[in-house]
């Protein structure tokens, strides 16, 4: 007989005559002392996502392509990868046309396979939307897609990340009921952060371990 | 008790008890208890057991102590030995039938007769129904003269500094610690210093420090320098497990420093005789 | 620090005494240790701030671990439906060797040579990286902390922190020595020098292997939490990812994680969350760009079932690996991780351990313990630590004849003298007349206590008996006319 066959019936045999035990989650608990005036909610995102690093810049609907190309060009960036099928992506292609001076755009538009030494050694950053973010932890909210494959917010050191500050939200239970999130998960949903750390070495706190070093979000107020 | 969170089948998967609510005490003192004096004050820390029943006594309480009393039967329960635990706990039982409050000055072994008692005796109905009756009027020395004599002491004696040493099942099963600190407080005279570490283990564990005793012997060590180094004069405890493992540990040590049962402090402090 | 290339994770039990024993004397590794440990206790206080909603969660963590285990075979069923439909192949293992069998089954069809792993337990548990060593597969840990334990041929010592036994100077020196790096203490740049070596590994693995924080049945999904990164480039970028757990991981609702992994972050390390949190629910869809196209699960029981068995060690099981028990513990902190022997230290270790490899191969797991309650009090799932500590000792010292069978190796500590002993305690203790006697002459005698009592005198002066016992002293004043009211 299989293992798993094995194995279930061990563990049946030791629940036998039991009943299993009703539900007994508590909402309350996990959203009443993670609630926030609206007001608020960009504050704390930004006091937790801060003390960790990440670099925040607020910006409106209209002028952020410019506030991340400025980034961009402080850092002095050799390039920058978008996924322009995207809405914001596109606006990313259509301010860099205006402005040649700036580094070339890359796009991740084949598979991986086609081009992983390239992503690996010679894309220095990325630029990629959010779902929104939670207050309570200082989370990005990350769903990758076709467009918007998982490694780009991962691989290059510097990740430069769009988020509404209309799309913040209070606690990752809220996230869980108005995103619907148990109707159906994507092949992979994020939450990030901050850049990459790590304490293993005598608990010293280091950036940059093996995810992004840099962490950017540039957040359009439009709450 | 048990009940509570054990489904009626005995494999049921088990959700841990809802938190103690906080202990409720009657209003008035009673007007008899009983002593429990736990073995290891009866044959080494006599003295300890005398001033407990002097306190009781100095707020009108008659003090009844069955003279058929051994152990509360911990050193068995926790090495495994629990058929072994059990029947002492029966003997015990009965000795303490009547309803009226027992006091126990100490917090492990008041903590064995109301958190590990009914646990002993849970597969036997009739015999669980007198455990938690008995758990239920059982009281720590330090809580029952705080919270049920609510005694106001008078601090006799010259200024002094002393470091509290709580015993983990005292902290963690009957919050000992802070009725301890609450009840020093009341001394003037005296000035309760922290110690580092002040929460952790001082390394007794009942047979542990016989059966591991270089681990257990680091602990004490520790325990003990921390206590040295708060600035104390003494040690106070309201456990006799630890206050052996500490005195024996500062004796071989040729330490100046000593701990005394928090019986005897308070006793000698309020300007008791002995 | 050693030069075996290969340690054997199931040690001789005996050399506990003898690795706890080097470890109090070295006051590097205490100084490390306390120092770490204080460290952590402190954040997770900070964390935890608020009593009441610490113990209401601790409450609510308890109580959905208790409902998975409740139904778990429905949700193992269930867990391994979904997966399937979103195109997991999974796959059940009752002992490490089925389990590195269906590894090495999904090397063999890739003609894999270089495995990365993010941190796992279970592959610890599996001893994955040797066993795949042995047939010429490179299994190497990508964790920092799991990387540098495993260049210097160690276990790890904390589930949390691999490396924490380790100071920056020895780990400057081991990278000096095995990667011909300049010597250097500077954290941040042995971290970079970490990054760099590993990130060409991500980039050339042919298979990467992870564990998993939570499986969850409702939606088929496996979710994992790190800070480093490590954990998604493993599942992530090379073309099969390998996902190895315990079947008691299994959580049934998505929301059940919520309340999970903020007593996970928060107890482990003080934090409100890691970095990432990385949910997976299948492998690279049609249109997508990155990502495996295989992705595997292995469930393993070794030993989770007999826990399972028995009402009271199931509780066992309702551990979600913080770390937060050997934080809190007096023992570990003196002993360190290695002491142990075994895949888990501290006080998870020792009450996990024994139905992994059964009691007889750690007989001395249970004793090594003052029962302080210092665990049980700090764990996020209320798995009742000192109780299931005591309940391990019984089954310790059962007779080899006694009916009820809960565990392999049971009665490893029995032992004629020792119950003989206990038997006359008993019989001492439950007889007045008998107990009398003996206070009697424990008093009277008290001058002829030797000078060495065995292992008691080993840390204290010798204990002498009072010159009268309180029930003497007792019994002469409560009937004294004045002294009983």
């Amino acid at each position: 007989m299989s293992a798993k066959h094995n194995i279930l019936a061990k563990l049946r045999g030791s629940l036998a005559g039991t009943t299993p035990i009703a539900d007994n989650f508590n909402e309350a608990l996990v959203t009443e002392p993670w609630r926030y005036a609206p007001e608020q909610r960009l504050a704390q995102l930004r006091k937790l996502m801060e003390a960790v690093h990440t670099e925040i810049h607020l910006c409106s609907e209209q002028d952020w392509p410019r506030r991340l190309a400025e980034q961009v060009q402080a850092r002095q960036l050799l390039s920058l990868l978008i996924a322009p099928g995207t809405a914001h992506g596109q606006r990313v292609s259509e301010h860099w046309a205006l402005h040649p001076e700036l580094p070339p755009l890359k796009a991740y538009d084949r598979p991986i396979e086609q081009w992983k030494a390239e992503l690996f050694n010679d894309t220095p950053a990325s630029f990629t939307g959010t779902l929104g973010a939670i207050a309570a932890t200082g989370s990005l909210i990350i769903w990758p897609t076709p467009q918007e494959p998982r490694l780009m917010s991962l691989v290059p050191p510097v990740h430069f990340a769009l988020l509404k500050a209309s799309e913040i939200y209070d606690n990752l239970y809220e996230v869980q009921q108005r995103q619907k999130w148990a109707s159906g998960m994507p092949t992979n949903a994020l939450l990030v952060s901050g850049p990459s750390k790590t304490a293993d070495i005598e608990q010293v706190l280091a950036y940059g371990a093996h995810g992004p070093k840099d962490l950017v979000v540039l957040i359009l107020e439009d709450a | 008790m048990s009940d509570l969170f054990y489904n009626a089948v005995p494999n049921a998967t088990r959700v841990a008890p809802p938190r103690h609510a906080p202990r409720q005490y009657p209003d008035s003192k009673p007007q008899r208890v009983y002593l429990f004096g736990t073995c290891v004050v009866d044959l080494f820390y006599p003295e300890a057991g005398m001033d407990a029943i002097h306190l009781l006594q100095r707020e009108g309480i008659a003090v009844e102590y069955p003279q058929g009393q051994s152990c509360c039967g911990q050193p068995a329960y926790t090495s495994g030995y629990t058929e072994q635990a059990r029947e002492v706990a029966r003997a015990q039982l009965a000795l303490f039938a009547g309803d009226y409050p027992v006091v126990v000055p100490s917090g492990s072994c008041a903590g064995m007769f109301r958190e590990h008692y009914p646990d002993l005796f849970k597969d036997e109905p009739e015999t669980l129904k007198q455990v938690q009756a008995l758990a239920a009027r059982t009281y720590e020395l330090v809580e029952f003269l705080l919270k049920v004599c609510k005694v106001q002491l008078n601090d006799l004696g010259q200024p002094t500094k002393i470091a509290l040493h709580t015993s983990c099942s005292a902290r963690r099963e009957m919050n000992t610690h802070l009725h301890a600190r609450e009840l020093l407080a009341q001394l003037s005279n005296v000035e309760r210093v922290d110690h580092d570490h002040e929460s952790e283990c001082c390394g007794f564990g009942g047979t542990f420090s016989v059966r591991m005793p270089d681990i257990s012997g680091a602990m004490v060590l520790d325990k003990t320098r921390a206590l040295k180094e708060s600035g104390a004069h003494q040690v106070v405890t309201a456990d006799c497990g630890c206050l052996m493992n500490i005195n024996g540990s500062l004796e071989k040590q040729h330490a100046a420093l000593r701990g005394q049962h928090v019986a005897s402090f308070l006793w000698q402090r309020s300007g008791g005789q002995r | 620090m050693n030069t075996q290339t290969r340690i054997p994770a199931l040690e001789i039990e005996e050399d506990f005494r003898a690795r706890a024993h080097e470890a109090l004397g070295d006051p590097q590794l205490r100084g490390n240790f306390r120092r770490a440990m204080d460290s952590l206790m402190t954040k997770r206080a900070a964390a935890f701030s608020d009593p009441e909603e610490r113990e209401d969660l601790r409450s609510l963590g308890n109580a959905i671990r208790a409902r998975a285990l409740s139904k778990l075979p429905e949700l193992l069923e269930q867990l391994d439906r979904n997966l399937t439909r979103n195109g997991v192949q999974v796959h059940w293992a009752e002992t490490i060797e089925e389990a590195n069998a269906i590894v090495l089954g999904i090397v063999n069809a890739h003609s894999a040579r270089q495995v990365i792993k993010g941190k796992s337990m279970v592959s610890e548990e599996m001893e994955m990286n040797d066993f795949l060593g042995e047939r010429g597969v490179e299994c190497l840990e990508a964790d920092m902390g799991e990387y540098i334990v495993q260049m210097d041929h160690e276990k790890p010592s904390h589930i949390i922190m691999p490396a924490i036994h380790k100071n920056a100077g020895q780990v400057g020196k081991l990278f000096h020595e095995k990667l011909g790096v300049d010597y250097t203490t500077d954290v941040d740049q042995l971290i970079q020098i970490g990054r760099r070596v590993l990130r060409q590994k991500f980039f050339e693995a042919d298979i990467g292997v992870s564990g998993v924080n939570f499986a969850v049945a409702e939606t088929g999904t496996l979710l994992l939490v790190e800070n480093e990164g490590n954990g998604r480039m493993v599942t992530g970028v090379p073309p099969v990812h390998i996902a190895v757990t315990g079947i008691e991981k299994v959580v049934e609702n998505l929301r059940d994680t919520v309340p999970l992994l903020s007593l996970l972050t928060r107890s482990a390390l003080g934090i409100p969350i890691t970095t990432y949190v990385n949910m997976i629910s299948g492998p690279r869809q049609p249109g997508e760009l990155d990502g495996p196209q295989e992705v595997h699960l292995v469930l393993l029981d070794n030993g989770r079932s007999q826990a399972f068995a028995d009402s009271e060690l199931r509780q066992t099981l309702n551990c979600i690996r913080c770390g937060a028990c050997m934080n809190h513990c007096p023992v570990y902190t003196r002993i360190g991780g290695h002491a142990y022997g075994e895949v888990y230290p501290g006080p998870i270790g020792k009450i996990i351990t024994p139905h992994l490899v059964g009691l007889a191969k750690v007989p001395d797991h249970p004793s090594a313990s003052s029962l302080c309650g210092a665990c049980g009090e700090v764990c996020p799932v209320k798995i009742p630590i000192p109780a299931l500590l005591r309940r391990l000792r019984e089954e310790n010292v059962k007779a080899p004849d006694s009916p009820h069978q809960a565990m392999r190796g049971q009665g490893s500590k029995y032992s004629r003298k020792e119950r003989f002993i206990w038997n006359a305690w008993a019989r001492l203790n439950r007889s007045p007349a008998l107990y009398r006697v003996f206070g009697f002459l424990a008093t009277r005698l008290r001058n002829l206590v030797p000078n060495s009592v065995g292992p008691w005198t080993q840390n204290h002066s010798a204990p002498k008996p009072a010159p009268r016992s309180l029930h003497e002293m007792a019994r002469e004043h409560l009937h004294k006319p004045s002294g009983d009211l």
